[in-house]
């Protein structure tokens, strides 16, 4: 891939529509692709069909190779990795951008070995400087940051949510649809899905939730995670947790945010009874403030913390929830 | 069955940001007196991983490998006072600085070194760079399937029977061995080395290989076989500008932090 051009994202779909994440990689695709030089381009795999298509040329996209299968809808290790390398090596651009994730954490370096390349995982930032792609990823648990470059292209980076802002929808934006067509092959029946178990997903996506409150060890127990619900859904937003109350099961695992877990980017982050361990603040340190509820003054979380609230959250949460109350229900009295 | 586990040392993750140091000239970490060295702790789950097929009744023969410098000897050591058979261990001096695909094409070429290995199992990522590059390359280099971010592993017959993560719940994949598997944390805790099995490291067997001996060139591997370049390495400055928000009693300091959140038009 000699003159390898233009920045191809991989699609992540939620309900048929581009993920909050891929709206992002769309803007950074085009940001990086005009510094660069040529095309931002997507590939679209599974069952969505043209309307998706289209949504992604509206977010960015001025091509989009579409690979209409069934059989892609979930991703699929061996068949999705012999997809995107197809469509890699048509598109051949210079940067391949996915989606940090169960899938892209998967699919990202299988893709990077089979076009013999190299892949930076993680990534926070990438940008284009004297010709060269820079990407800058968190390592060492967070506590410090390496930026890379490639000597082989393409370069392919997964990205944690927040690396850019999402890019601003226009549906007069005009692009290319391309189909494309694979017999995947022997390799890809190597490997057979036997079952899938969701967690059930009730309320808002933790990615797509304005407001995020998490609990930690701190909270002692199971029972603490209602109060951090009764907390979220009065803001409208999702419960996560740090990793020790997941592997304590007092929450689903689902739950985890951080480095081996989810990345969350919501405006506000209440974090209760979680100490800021680099582990966990590389999944939501990019949130817009942070509140930090812990009875210790000196844990490294206020470190990180826009506010701070030194005490036990089991005095402080029950009448926090009842101010917030106060304040809707007066919002609700000026409305009517 | 034949059954490797690429294992690999790391300073303690649980490190105090506080102690962390990086030299920014020779873009390494900064070695910091009394952080041990120890096994990653994803590579000690896959570990852990290999141990409990025995346990289940299968007839396993586990090999840990490590790329490193000598010290890395002790997480060898680790593996086998874990109940692991034998060890391989890879150092050269021109395996240094490798990244990830080079330090999956030397352990890819060991594996076919050690040769009839049914299961290769791995860390979902090594807890200093936090790539999580490495398990995928060896598959892709062996040609053989990848079941990544397991918390469970069986083996039916000729196929492993991995329960992966997913972002928001899990997966059973079958994959026909031989096949390449990356252990998550949520595994669950690695067992200790009993003083029994701890004696009985000492007399395992633990080859040593050169790039030589793994048939490569020095040109391939190591620094000169990277493909990723690291261009800068920094720690992350953070100006803390916490607002601790006071009160006579949790009720006042509740009201006031819902009132600074109103304010600020968070709520
Ligand atoms: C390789 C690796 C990867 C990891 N990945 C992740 C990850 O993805 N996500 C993650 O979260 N962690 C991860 N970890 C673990 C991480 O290092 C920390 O151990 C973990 O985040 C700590 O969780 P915690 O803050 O809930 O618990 P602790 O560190 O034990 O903190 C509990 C806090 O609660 C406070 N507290 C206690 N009682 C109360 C009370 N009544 N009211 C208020 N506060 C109270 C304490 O003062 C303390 O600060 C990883 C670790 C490693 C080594």
């Amino acid at each position: 891939m000699a003159d390898a051009r233009g920045v191809l994202v991989v699609a992540e779909l939620v309900q048929r529509r581009p993920s909050r994440l891929t709206r992002e990689l769309l803007g950074l695709a085009r940001r990086l692709a005009r510094e660069a030089g040529g095309p931002a381009a997507a590939a679209l795999l599974g069952d969505a069909g043209e309307e998706t298509a289209q949504e992604l040329i509206a977010y960015g996209a001025d091509a989009v190779y579409v690979a209409a299968h069934p059989g892609l809808a979930e991703y699929h290790s061996e068949a999705w990795t012999a997809y995107v390398a197809h469509i890699s090596r048509e598109a051949a651009p210079a940067a391949i951008l996915i989606g940090h994730g169960a899938a892209g954490g998967d699919l990202a370096p299988r893709l990077a070995f089979r076009l013999d390349t190299a892949v930076a995982t993680g990534c926070v930032e990438a940008r284009v400087e004297g010709g060269r792609l820079l990407f800058t990823r968190p390592c060492y648990g967070g506590n410090a940051r390496e930026v890379v470059s490639f000597r082989t292209p393409p370069a392919v980076a997964t990205f944690r949510a927040g690396a850019c802002g999402a890019a601003s929808r226009d549906g007069t934006r005009r692009g290319e649809v391309r189909h494309v067509l694979l017999d995947a092959g022997a390799a890809a029946r190597r490997t057979r899905v036997v079952e899938r178990k969701r967690d059930d997903a009730g309320g808002t996506r933790l990615e797509d939730a304005r407001v995020v409150v998490a609990g930690g060890r701190g909270l002692n127990g199971p029972e603490g995670f209602r109060l951090l619900e009764r907390l979220a859904q009065l803001l409208g937003g999702a419960v996560g947790a740090s990793r020790v109350p997941c592997d304590l099961g007092w929450c689903p695992r689902s739950w985890q945010i951080g480095l081996t877990g989810r990345t969350v980017t919501p405006e506000l982050y209440i974090a209760v009874g979680i100490s800021g361990a680099g582990h966990h603040m590389a999944g939501c340190g990019g949130a817009g403030a942070i509140v930090a509820v812990n009875t210790d003054p000196e844990a490294a979380i206020y470190r990180d913390a826009r506010y701070g609230v030194v005490g036990d959250y089991q005095q402080l949460l029950p009448p926090l929830i009842e101010e917030i109350e106060r304040f809707n229900s007066r919002d609700r009295q000026a409305a009517s | 069955m034949r059954v490797v586990v690429c294992v690999k040392q790391v300073p303690n993750p649980e490190i105090a940001a506080s102690q962390f140091r990086v030299d920014e000239q020779a873009k390494t970490v900064v070695p910091v007196p009394g952080v041990a060295l120890v096994m990653s702790p994803f590579d000690e789950q896959a570990v852990e991983a290999a141990l409990r097929l025995r346990d289940r009744g299968h007839d396993v023969t586990i090999t840990v490998v490590s790329m490193g410098t000598e010290s890395a000897r002790a997480v060898i050591k680790h593996g086998l006072a874990m109940g692991a058979d034998d060890g391989v261990l890879l150092v050269d001096p021109a395996f240094e600085g490798a990244d990830s695909y080079a330090t999956a094409l030397a352990l890819s070429r060991a594996i076919g070194k050690i040769g009839g290995v049914d299961l290769v199992l791995a860390g979902r990522q090594a807890a200093d760079w936090d790539a999580g590059v490495v398990g995928a390359g060896i598959a892709e280099m062996l040609g053989w399937p990848l079941v990544s971010f397991a918390r469970e592993l069986r083996v039916d017959g000729r196929a492993a029977r991995v329960e992966r993560m997913l972002d928001e719940g899990t997966e059973i994949i079958a994959a026909e061995l031989p096949a390449v598997v990356t252990v998550s944390n949520e595994l669950g805790a690695p067992r200790a080395p009993t003083l029994r099995e701890t004696m009985r490291a000492g007399r395992k067997p633990v080859a040593v290989w050169s790039v030589a001996d793994l048939g490569l060139e020095t040109g391939e591997v190591g620094a000169q076989g990277a493909r990723c370049m690291r261009e800068r390495l920094f720690i992350p400055e953070k100006r803390s500008r916490c607002e601790f928000v006071e009160g006579g009693s949790p009720r006042e300091q509740a009201a006031n932090l819902a009132r600074r959140l109103r304010e600020a038009k968070l709520v």
